[in-house]
């Protein structure tokens, strides 16, 4: 049997339909504050729900822990299966997290159709969850999937730009394209382990057990390459983000800024399913390749942005490109530091786009040609916004540098051109970030403003804090957070560097704890 | 209990930080000072006593805090290294910084943000701290990057100014230029050692390969010449001036800047291996030793003249480390901070007394109104114009002296007329500030008044070390410093080179003589014969121009670099905004007709095949568009729903089908 660690209720069930029942509940709750007070409840008890997942995960092992396994289309080797190990926890917290943060941001801010929206958001959530708590392919599709209807109303709807309705739709057919490639690329997967064990199957763990050519690895490896790139966009599949980031509302901003759903599925299928494919010197090239132009080219755009959104738009794609240099360095460091990285543009880039949001509150606009010397009238907000963007930008103490600093001690390993060059981008960060809050924050107050700008309101304030805390507990203490992703890590790692081909041994980790049928 | 104490020095800041920063608002800006000054004279204290261990016994010992970021076979601990190379920079630190907190007091009463300016130079002390007591490089990474924040947010104090905001946005990042050629420092020495700690590094550093010492050597010399403002990176360090004068003092002129030397000793056993490195060292000190100082000859502004002066001082510390006199770097890292801090905080205090005034053309005859500072000040020129037998002499003739015994007589000679220069237009500060007939503003003029004791006494202290500090050095080579240094800063080429006793005194009789030529020249020219100067700057007028506009240099990155970057910026975004957007978009088109095709097939087949399916569809539709009171297009809706049920589909065929048939080869 595998070895895979229960838990006596099936709390991810829970963390799954417990948005979703919540979503439904709303529609019998009548007035704005009513709603209001329901929708944070429910986010509240889901974060709590996550938070006992992170105190009874246990670290340091690559197992799957709080398994739940039930039969959904036995006959292809479809399960219900859900589980969490040291790659996906920290996400499933996070998405917990930043729920609870968008109903607070939304709480003063959305005032059109607000049941509608806290339902969006609620099923956002639950159907992110599913994402990063599937271990069985195709129930880990669904939610990729389902994921599009909330985001493609939350930004039809609620969006802040005038070209909105074209926004969702360019995203949702963007990702749609993408997936199309990736569900292919998991049916042959299936169709391999048919050839060998004479079923179907869509388990990953029992995926694992199948050794795949090599040629098959190669071009599953792009099929899935593709959805994923489009999803998290890895450059130069992009060009959905600025629309959707920039006309969308704030909230859908924070989600597709904040979860890197995309490059999660790197390390949840590609790395483990396909290891000789994904270590193969020239496809690690070409993506190593990819990372590093956005990185430089993200950068450069940025810092000529005069919108604070596109700008960390483009910041977010730079830093992606971070993540995927870490990723396809193939070593612990690099893996372990993109893993961390992810978590951490949850704070940072989507803290940042909070504060875009609280400015845009303000001033109607995040143009920074139309304002300056904002620190004068607003310091608390300016003093929290200084905070984030230095995390962004990877200052040692803040969560920032841990992550950039681990990528790009693997990167410099896996070959010091890669280290070279990504390590340009820190200058540039600091370029564009620094240059947009010389002139929006800093400099005399700007003659035209609104007269009466409000400093930080008490749930703005609640929501940096929040994100501040995270970022300085990560930057100055990170063990517990290293300590949880450190055994997956390394098993992945030793996966990557055994290959699928090589016969099971009981003596590897990973093999033995998954394989043992 | 050493551990506690070495704990604590960072500690006490840190907490000023913590409470001033959260709840100082809450409280007069008077117990905000209390805590901020207090602390770290508790720092000071402790450093006190860490040091009176290391005199005792001089063994390098390590206080580890807590493992702070691991994976794989990396490890890195927040730990500390407790040497005499520490103990001398905790003191240095700690004490000059205990004075320049108790000076702005005074200096900063009344202003505005005085708890965030009090904030943020304890946030300095705790950076600083680290970057001196850390025991590997990723420590000493934290602080690196640490002082750099706080010296962006202290040249940005007076936030409002334009002037200042870019001057905070410029030093930062082109100290992040130095900082990613430290971090490729880094990696290259985990990729060699396996480990970042210093002890383990610095003991295996003989099994280098030349070419792989050169490398690291060179990637943290880029880190050096950033933070210390060397050729080429030293642009910012003159705008920083626009933060308030102690910051100037004590981030600008007697810390952080020298933290650059401080890498590069610790790091000797590297340098020693990489001739190459080393030579760039002295070259990068020497001319900018001398190009600063060309530079200071003719700036008007007070605290630009220090500025250039200090990059010109920290040019002969590279110079020092260049030529392997380590401890003589260290000697005049120690001895510039007291003088230079003094000169610093006495140009606070003059500029206090003017109400701000900080172009010397509107100074002179000063000497009486305010004789405190006039005093101090004069100790300072003396001090840092080299003449005896004051402390800026020891440890700059030491420097120079090794030079020319070690043969490296190209860099004594940027040094030596560096040295003349440096006298001059010191000088030349002084008496224009002090000396001749008063061109102060006449509203401002009778407002000049001496400053209160709380920025005296730090300035006499300051004083008092900067006529005797040269003595931690004397006899030359054999000084106290010397002694307690050796086990760590010794050259490997063993710095014991035995000189003649006559080669010593000779060089430094030549090397008074040439300050006193300075003096004797800036006397001659703005005491004696006043208009004397104009009339040179006339006659020479490109040559003045040129370095008026300090060789153009910033004129020139602009255009190299900060330019091309925004217009490939520029470039690119109308590129995204077009071209790859537009390619995309025929992809969309497909994708429209992909959709449609699904959305027909859904319709026509699948609904009729699995109606569970498409009743569910209906009914998601329905209810969103009962939600919606029919705003919402189902289109999305329709498509999500539709490939999932094609994803069924397909996987239904896909049973039927013979696995062995369909699978690819």
């Amino acid at each position: 049997m595998l070895e895979e660690i229960e838990f006596g209720f099936p709390l991810l069930t829970f963390l799954i339909f417990f948005p979703l029942v919540g979503a439904a509940a709303l529609w019998a709750v009548k007035d704005e504050a009513s709603i209001k007070q329901a929708a944070l409840a429910i986010a509240g008890i889901e974060l709590v729900a996550a938070i006992v997942v992170l105190l009874g995960f246990v670290p340091g092992t690559a197992a799957m822990q709080f398994v739940e396994h039930a039969r959904w289309f036995p006959q292809l080797g479809i399960g219900y299966h859900l589980a969490v190990d040291g790659i996906s926890v920290l996400f499933m917290g996070l998405t917990a997290f930043l729920t609870v943060l968008l109903v607070l941001y939304a709480w003063d801010t959305v005032h059109l159709r607000p049941k509608a929206f806290y339902m969006s958001v609620l099923g956002l959530e639950a159907t992110v969850m599913g994402i990063f708590l599937s271990i069985d392919l195709i129930l880990f599709f669904v939610f990729w999937e389902l994921m599009l209807i909330p985001s493609y109303f939350l930004i039809k709807l609620w969006g802040t730009g005038s070209e909105r309705e074209y926004a969702a739709l360019k995203y949702v057919l963007y990702t749609l394209l993408g997936s199309v490639f990736m569900l292919v690329g998991f049916a042959l997967l299936s169709l391999n382990y048919h050839e060998v064990k004479q079923a179907y199957s869509f388990d990953l763990l029992e995926l694992l057990s199948v050794p795949v050519p090599f040629d098959q690895q190669v071009l599953i490896f792009w099929l899935i390459f593709l959805g994923l790139a489009f999803k998290a966009p890895i450059f130069p599949f992009h060009s959905w983000l600025p629309d959707a980031l920039v006309q969308g509302p704030i909230p859908m901003s924070v989600m597709l800024a904040g979860i890197k759903m995309g490059t999660y599925g790197f390390l949840r299928f590609s790395f483990p399913l396909l290891p000789e494919a994904s270590r193969n010197p020239s496809i690690v090239t070409i993506v190593m390749i990819l990372g590093l132009a956005a990185i430089i080219y993200g950068a450069l755009i940025a810092i000529v942005q005069a919108d604070f959104r596109r700008l960390l738009v483009f910041s977010s794609i730079s830093h992606l490109g971070f993540v995927v240099i870490g990723l396809f360095a193939l070593n612990v460091q690099g893996i372990q530091g993109s893993l961390i990285h992810m978590i951490n543009l949850g704070f940072s880039t989507a803290g940042l786009f909070f504060f875009a949001g609280f400015l845009y509150e303000r001033l109607g606009h995040i143009d920074v040609r139309q304002s300056s010397g904002l620190a004068k009238k607003l310091p608390l907000l300016a003093t929290l916004f200084l905070i984030l963007g230095m995390a962004s930008i990877g200052l040692p103490g803040t969560n920032g540098f841990i992550g950039e600093f681990l990528i790009l001690m693997g990167a410099f390993q896996a070959h010091w051109i890669y280290g070279a060059i990504a390590v340009t981008g820190v200058i540039f960060a600091s370029a564009y970030f620094l240059w947009y809050y010389e002139r929006a924050i800093f400099g005399p107050l700007k003659a035209g403003l609104p007269a009466a700008l409000r400093d930080l309101t008490p749930r703005e304030w609640a929501i940096g804090i929040s994100l501040s805390v995270m970022i300085f507990w990560i930057g100055i203490y990170p063990s517990p957070f290293l300590r949880m992703i450190n055994g997956s890590v390394q098993a992945v790692v030793e996966r990557l560097d055994r290959g699928s081909l090589a016969t099971p041994t009981v003596d590897h980790p990973l093999i033995s704890r998954w394989v043992q049928d | 209990m050493f551990e506690l104490l070495v704990l604590l020095i960072p500690l006490f800041p840190l907490l000023a930080v913590l409470v001033n920063g959260l709840f100082g608002h809450r409280y007069s800006h008077e117990v905000a000072a209390r805590l901020a000054y207090g602390s770290v004279f508790l720092s000071f204290l402790c450093a006190l006593a860490v040091a009176a261990d290391v005199v005792a016994d001089p063994q390098p010992r390590e206080v580890v805090a807590y493992s702070w970021i691991f994976g794989g076979d990396l490890s890195i601990d927040l730990a500390f290294l407790i040497d005499p190379l520490t103990t001398v920079m905790l003191l240095v630190v700690t004490g000059v910084g205990f004075l320049i907190h108790v000076y702005s007091v005074g200096y900063m009463h009344g202003e505005e943000g005085f708890t965030r300016f009090f904030t943020y130079m304890n946030l300095f002390m705790v950076s600083m701290l680290l970057l001196v007591m850390g025991n590997n490089y990723a420590v000493l990474f934290i602080g690196w990057e640490g002082v750099g924040l706080c010296s962006y947010l202290l040249i940005g104090y007076y936030y409002d100014k334009v002037s200042a905001a870019k001057a905070a946005t410029k030093a930062f990042v082109m100290n992040r230029i130095g900082d990613a050629g430290f971090l490729l420092a880094i990696f290259l020495i985990f990729s060699h050692f396996r480990t970042l700690d210093y002890t383990t590094v610095l003991a295996q550093a003989s099994e280098l390969s030349t070419g792989m010492a050169t490398a690291i050597a060179l990637c943290l010399l880029v880190g050096a010449v950033g933070k210390s403002a060397q050729l080429p990176l030293y642009t910012w360090l003159p705008d920083a001036m626009e933060g308030p004068t102690p910051v100037s003092a004590l981030i600008h002129a007697a810390t952080m800047v020298t933290a650059g030397v401080y890498m590069v000793v610790r790091n000797h056993a590297i340098y020693d291996l990489a001739p190459i490195a080393m030579t760039a060292v002295g070259i990068i000190g020497g001319t900018t030793a001398l190009f600063a100082a060309t530079i200071g000859l003719v700036q008007n502004d007070i605290k630009r003249v220090l500025a250039y002066s200090t990059v010109s001082q920290l040019g002969y510390m590279f110079l020092a480390c260049g030529v392997g006199a380590y401890i003589a770097a260290i000697f005049h890292l120690v001895t510039h901070a007291f003088f230079k801090a003094l000169l610093f905080l006495a140009a606070g205090s003059v500029i206090h007394a003017l109400g701000g005034e900080q172009d010397i053309r509107k100074m002179g005859g000063l000497r009486q109104k305010i004789p405190i500072t006039y005093a101090v000040f004069m100790i300072g020129t003396i001090a840092i114009a080299g003449i005896p037998p004051l402390a800026g002499f020891w440890s700059k003739d030491e420097i120079l002296a090794h030079a020319f015994v070690q043969h490296h007589y190209g860099l004594y000679l940027l040094g030596a007329i560096g040295a003349v220069l440096t006298s001059f237009y010191m000088f030349r500060l002084t008496f224009l500030t002090f000396y001749g007939p008063s061109r102060v503003d006449p509203h401002v003029a009778h407002h000049i008044h001496e400053s209160p004791k709380v920025m005296t006494v730090p300035l006499m202290i300051l004083a008092a070390l900067s006529i005797v500090g040269g003595f931690l050095g004397v006899p030359p080579e054999h000084g106290l410093l010397h002694s307690f240094l050796h086990p760590v800063a010794a050259s490997a080429g063993g710095a014991a080179h035995e000189s003649s006793t006559g080669l010593v005194v000779g060089l430094a009789t030549f090397a008074t003589l040439t300050a006193f030529a300075g003096l004797g020249l800036a006397y001659y020219l703005y005491v004696v014969r006043p208009h004397m100067a104009d009339e040179w700057a006339r006659r020479t007028s490109g040559l003045y121009t040129l370095l008026l506009n300090k060789y153009y240099v910033d004129e020139f990155y602009d255009r190299i670099a900060v330019e091309p970057c925004k217009r490939l910026g520029d470039m690119w975004d109308w590129a995204d905004r077009h071209i790859i957007d537009r390619v995309v978009q025929g992809i969309n088109h497909m994708t429209d007709k992909g959709a449609a095709a699904a959305t027909w097939i859904e319709k026509h087949i699948i609904y009729g095949g699995l109606n569970i399916i498409g009743y569910a569809n209906h009914l998601a539709a329905w209810s969103w568009r009962k939600l919606q009171s029919g705003m919402v297009h189902h289109y999305a809706t329709i498509i999500v729903i539709g490939l999932a049920v094609l994803v069924h589909l397909l996987l239904f065929w896909l049973t039927g089908a013979t696995p062995g048939s369909y699978a690819m080869r």
